[in-house]
């Protein structure tokens, strides 16, 4: 809102944003088309944490199991767009497919669980995660659907007819490489997921949530009818991970239950709470930082050992987790509620440590 | 206009042989009352008398084992809080629950919740009837912060409000889901001799527009100037009901009050 209250600063810092955007997968794929690839997925997880923050952040509810719907949206996609099962949907309507199977999967989950509270609503849904992970692991036999720990692989790419959106393409002299045109149109409904975001923030339904947050005995003796508007944010935040989830797996082209495991759950949930919880700006920021971050070790860390030592003593993913820990300890000290909080959360935090 | 007037036109909360039951002690016993449009009626009572337990039954909070109530000639007992919310019960509560860290606005905003509809794609989608009922929401939201007399802190965080001020927040966000009955638990708590002033003219001025006034009050100068009728609990019983000039000299009042003195359950 106030981002266009300021009429000229504003637009040119959007026009600058924007242009920085456009021309980012040139400058990467300069470095390397890994990069590009890296920052498809950092969109992805920016896209997931979003999703998150409408659970955790709106309305308070903390999930622990968030990664089962990004793999409900994934193996949507990936069993309706591969030779698994022979089908071969466009994903426009996939991906609507998959974010509404995933919104069933919120209210399923949602509906026994939402009258616990805190910690207890933490436990079930970090099984709930668990859960969906073992049954794509198994769901083999008898009948094979998600074919167990092997995953499903040659998945279809995005297209629209002949243009697809994994082969390289030549136009107006410019080369755009398969992960370059993902890179746009993941950008394109990411901006979206923002936009509702945001909207859904500033809404009737936002204004629920957070007194829901606040104080839910009051909540409810104003007429808001609690559990469904707790269901919503469940079934919401589904949608958005069922929605990544496709993408994920269009682009990757190759599924399989390890990719939806606890550590992928609480990667989101840190991205939400390093950026800001309730701060739609603030999760962007942790979701990139916590995506970049992680890959920008591994290609400086190990050479530098090699540099100075000759060999490498740490191993990457090592310094990654220790460097993951200090980072941890350093915000619980000195920013408790996000780098970017939002108002109320801020005063929420402050309230507590009194 | 009139309290008489309103009074003429009939019952509008109508309870009857109420019982509620926490494991062996019964907070409340056949409590029966009838309160009549445009009243303002009182329940008082010494300190776990379950006055504030027949609030929460009222409300939903808690669900009666016996016994139940009419509102506006439609039986409520059993409803979930946010439905009898929307029936027209709204309440306060003793210990101030505002949505602390949230505006005086935004509270009363989220008053409006139940009377307005907008949902999840009016809101993704800003159609014009979203973005009419938002501006409706937020108008009527700065009426009643005028209403109550705190339009200046509109913007101030809720738990910052001086306290005089938190207990009108209440009264304002209570009023915002349009209630035929307000129901205030203990409203002049806390309060010092001129905030009860004109927190009495506040409720004279709710009255006289049309809301049906249920007050739990331990001022009793409050209580007499204000209230029409009195109901007394003593151990979840009704003990004395009236106009509260009688109840004041109704000799079982007056032993529920001073026996509570002297088993050492003073008045808070």
């Amino acid at each position: 809102m106030n981002l266009f209250s300021h009429p000229r600063a504003k637009w040119i810092g959007v026009a600058l944003i924007a242009i920085a955007l456009i021309g980012l997968p040139f400058a990467l794929s300069s470095v390397g088309t890994a990069w590009v690839r890296i920052a498809n997925l950092a969109i992805l997880f920016v896209f997931l944490s979003l999703g998150l923050n409408i659970v955790v952040g709106f309305a308070g509810l903390l999930d622990l199991g968030y990664i089962a719907f990004y793999a409900v949206g994934a193996y949507a996609y990936a069993l309706l767009a591969s030779p698994h099962f022979d089908l071969h949907l466009p994903f426009w309507v996939i991906l609507p497919i998959g974010a509404l199977v995933a919104c069933l999967f919120g209210i399923l989950l949602g509906t026994p669980t939402l009258k616990l509270r805190g910690d207890y609503l933490a436990i079930v849904t970090l099984g709930f995660g668990e859960i969906v992970r073992i049954f794509l692991n198994n769901l083999s036999q008898p009948i094979n659907i998600t074919n167990g720990p092997q995953g499903i692989s040659r998945i279809d790419p995005f297209s629209f007819g002949s243009f697809s959106f994994s082969q390289n393409e030549t136009i107006g002299g410019i080369m755009f490489s398969g992960p370059i045109k993902y890179y746009y149109i993941l950008l394109a409904l990411l901006l979206l997921a923002i936009v509702v975001n945001l909207r859904l923030q500033h809404s009737r339904i936002g204004r629920a949530w957070e007194a829901i947050r606040e104080d839910e005995v009051a909540a409810r003796a104003m007429g808001i009818d609690t559990t469904r508007i707790k269901l919503l944010a469940f079934a919401m935040g589904a949608s958005f991970g069922g929605i990544a989830g496709g993408m994920f797996a269009a682009i990757q082209g190759f599924i399989s239950p390890e990719s939806f495991v606890l550590v992928e759950s609480i990667m989101v949930l840190s991205m939400v709470v390093l950026g800001g919880m309730g701060n739609v700006w603030g999760v962007v920021l942790g979701a990139v930082l916590l995506s970049f971050v992680p890959e920008l070790l591994r290609y400086t860390v190990e050479p530098l050992q090699k540099y100075i030592f000759g060999r490498s003593i740490i191993e990457p993913e090592v310094i990654r987790m220790l460097l993951f820990g200090l980072a941890l300890v350093l915000m619980m000290l000195y920013r408790p509620a996000g780098l970017l909080p939002s108002a109320v959360r801020k005063r929420e935090l402050a309230k507590d440590a009194e | 206009m009139s309290p008489a007037q309103g009074r003429e036109s009939g019952v509008l909360l109508e309870c009857a042989g109420l019982d509620k039951r926490f494991g062996g002690v019964l907070a409340l016993a056949e409590v029966g009352f009838s309160i009549k449009h445009g009243e303002i009626y009182g329940l008082i009572g010494p300190n776990g008398a379950g006055k504030t337990t027949l609030f929460n039954t009222l409300t939903g909070i808690y669900a009666c084992d016996a016994g139940g109530f009419r509102f506006a000639g439609e039986p409520l007992a059993g409803l979930r809080p946010d439905q009898i919310a929307a029936r027209g019960i709204a309440r306060t509560f003793q210990n101030i629950r505002l949505f602390g860290n949230l505006s005086a606005l935004d509270n009363v905003m989220i008053g409006r919740h139940v009377r307005t509809r907008a949902g999840v794609f009016g809101a993704i989608l800003r159609t014009r009837a979203t973005l009419e009922e938002e501006a409706a929401i937020e108008k009527r939201a700065m009426e009643l912060l005028g209403y109550v007399g705190i339009a200046a802190r509109a913007n101030d965080v809720a738990r910052q409000l001086p306290y005089g001020d938190q207990r009108r927040l209440e009264i304002a966000r209570a009023l915002a889901t349009e209630p035929k009955l307000l129901a205030l638990d203990e409203p002049a708590a806390g309060m010092n001799a001129t905030e009860t002033m004109e927190l009495r003219k506040l409720l004279e001025r709710v009255r006289a527009d049309g809301t049906t006034i249920l007050l739990i009050e331990h001022d009793m100068r409050l209580v007499m100037g204000l209230c029409d009728r009195v109901l007394v609990l003593d151990y979840g019983r009704s003990i004395a009901e009236g106009p509260p000039r009688e109840v004041q000299r109704d000799p079982r009042v007056v032993e529920a009050y001073l026996g509570g003195v002297v088993a050492g359950a003073p008045d808070a």
